[in-house]
């Protein structure tokens, strides 16, 4: 397969790297967590009660309203290779608990994979809103009309005291995870994100790498939450998350500014000397990638590398992980070879950028 | 480098261990770290957002005098789960636990999220008093802020939709 139609099929809409403020924000994602009345939690539940989930949801998905929203697919995890599970897990349409121990785990996939609905993860039912940019309200907006929508025909479990009710109870109350993806080379280059993120702590909301929690800040990406799910409505949450956002979005353009006027040639030299490793590679390790990526895509960013489009950060951050390299290569890889196949991969990758 | 233990395979884990000021050092492959116990096997996992909770939920208040109780009221009667294996767990069993639990769950949601009750979204459907309810808080709060900047007609207008409302309400 070529690659240009690996990747048409490959990339999801939050992967294009269009929206606002989408030089840092990467992207926005809203997952709102919502159970039925009557039935155990999936922790607890029988096979039939799994069952018994599915086809609620899939009815409550019939109406025209819901239609209205995109066309939905649904896929069974047991239908799945281990490798279909990754590749979906990478790109953030399915979580690792709905992949490995879900039981009856499904999920409804949009289209353009902007929405996700997780059925038989940890809670019955989670919506998930996928956006480029910094789109946070019109993430929570289309999360909301669905959540709207299944309540026509869904009996949620709700309490007048403690909201939603969720298996954790960390996500009680709304059930809803803001969180945002950041791209911050220069606030790390500058040794100011330590601080940073330890104020961000104090407020409420929560970092973590891009593969969710425990995953390590890879290429300079961070993912930002909120952590309370209680006692504040979810327009609230909102608000707070995005002026957290904002004032880092304000701090990492300085940085860069600051950079660019006292340390040009310096970085100019560490960008460019990360593009031409990638140009020319053989061997590329997946955290090596990371960091020169997160390089090359500063130096789009800045008007140092011209002519590259500044998706290549968002795309091959996905396509180089390892279910995707073997899902590209059609065949199971050892380590050694990924990392083969990783640095063929990104030099194939830019060289359709210099003939589109 | 290759590991000093099989001399074979490449040297990949480098241990440095200090037992009273002298100084060994290690290299050895990844195997053979293995095999000797220098990896601690699921490091990662061993400690979770799980083990937190269920911290927090053997914490007993100190004023919490609660009589003997016993083992049955500890159960939730629709799923099963008591509360032992939830505070192990730290995961509810089904939306009723929230019920059989809530003499202990006051100070969990305080660690956890600072609140305890909440203020969000209500379902439309089959929340619909609640959501008025709500309605009616919010523009009491709206209509106390207005009084207090002194714009008086905004406030005549809040009045009004309250007004309208606990109608609503009442004969709903």
């Amino acid at each position: 397969m070529s690659l240009q139609k690996f990747m048409k099929d490959a990339v999801s809409e939050w992967m294009r790297g269009k929206g606002p403020e989408s030089d840092i924000v990467i992207s926005s994602r809203i997952r709102i967590a919502r159970n039925l009345e009557q039935h155990p939690f999936p922790m607890l539940a029988t096979d039939s009660q799994a069952q018994s989930v599915i086809d609620q949801v899939l009815e409550a998905a019939k109406q025209k309203d819901f239609k209205k929203i995109g066309n939905f697919e649904l896929i069974l995890m047991e239908n799945l290779t281990a490798l279909e599970k990754r590749v979906l897990m990478e790109k953030h349409l399915i979580s690792p608990n709905l992949a490995e121990e879900s039981r009856r785990g499904a999920v409804l996939l949009s289209d353009n994979e902007a929405v996700s609905i997780m059925i038989n993860e940890e809670d019955h039912i989670r919506i998930q809103c996928l956006f480029p940019g910094f789109q946070l309200k019109e993430a929570w907006k289309l999360g909301n009309d669905i959540d709207d929508i299944f309540e026509k025909k869904l009996n949620y479990a709700f309490d007048e005291r403690r909201g939603y009710l969720t298996s954790c109870p960390t996500n009680v109350g709304t059930g809803i995870r803001a969180s945002v993806m950041m791209h911050l080379p220069a606030l790390v280059m500058t040794q100011q994100i330590n601080r940073i993120l330890s104020a961000i702590s104090q407020v409420g909301l929560v970092v973590r790498g891009i593969y969710g929690e425990g995953s390590e800040a890879l290429g300079n990406l961070f993912q930002i939450s909120n952590q309370i799910t209680l006692g504040q409505s979810e327009e609230e949450i909102i608000d707070n998350l995005e002026s957290v956002v904002r004032q880092i979005v304000d701090q990492e353009r300085k940085a860069r500014q600051k950079l660019l006027e006292q340390s040009r040639i310096q970085l100019e030299d560490k960008i460019c000397r990360s593009y031409g490793i990638l140009q020319n590679a053989r061997v590329m390790e997946s955290k090596e990638a990371a960091q020169r990526l997160s390089d090359v895509r500063l130096g789009i960013d800045l008007g140092i590398i011209r002519n590259v489009s500044a998706t290549i950060l968002n795309d091959l951050m996905v396509m180089t992980q390892p279910g995707f390299l073997q899902q590209y290569s059609g065949q199971k890889l050892t380590p050694d070879q990924r990392d083969e196949k990783r640095a063929r991969l990104i030099r194939e990758r830019l060289l359709l950028e210099h003939h589109s | 480098m290759l590991c000093q233990e099989c001399g074979e395979r490449p040297a990949t884990l480098h241990f440095t261990r200090i037992v009273n000021g002298e100084k060994t050092e290690l290299n050895l492959c990844e195997h053979c770290a293995q095999e000797k116990g220098h990896i601690l096997q699921d490091v990662g996992n061993s400690f979770s957002i799980n083990n937190l909770l269920s911290g927090f939920l053997n914490f007993e208040p100190p004023f919490h005098a609660a009589p003997d109780q016993n083992q049955e009221q500890n159960r939730c009667e629709t799923c099963g789960l008591t509360y032992n294996q939830f505070a192990k767990s730290g995961r509810f069993g089904c939306s009723d636990c929230y019920k059989t639990f809530d003499h202990k769950l006051d100070p969990l949601f305080r660690r956890i999220h600072g609140n305890t009750v909440h203020s969000g979204k209500v379902p439309a459907r089959t929340g619909g008093q609640i959501k008025l309810k709500r309605e009616l808080q919010q523009l009491k709060d709206d209509l106390q802020r207005s009084i207090a900047r002194e714009e008086f007609e905004r406030a005549a207008q809040l009045r009004d939709q309250i007004r309208e409302l606990e109608q609503q309400i009442s004969s709903g």
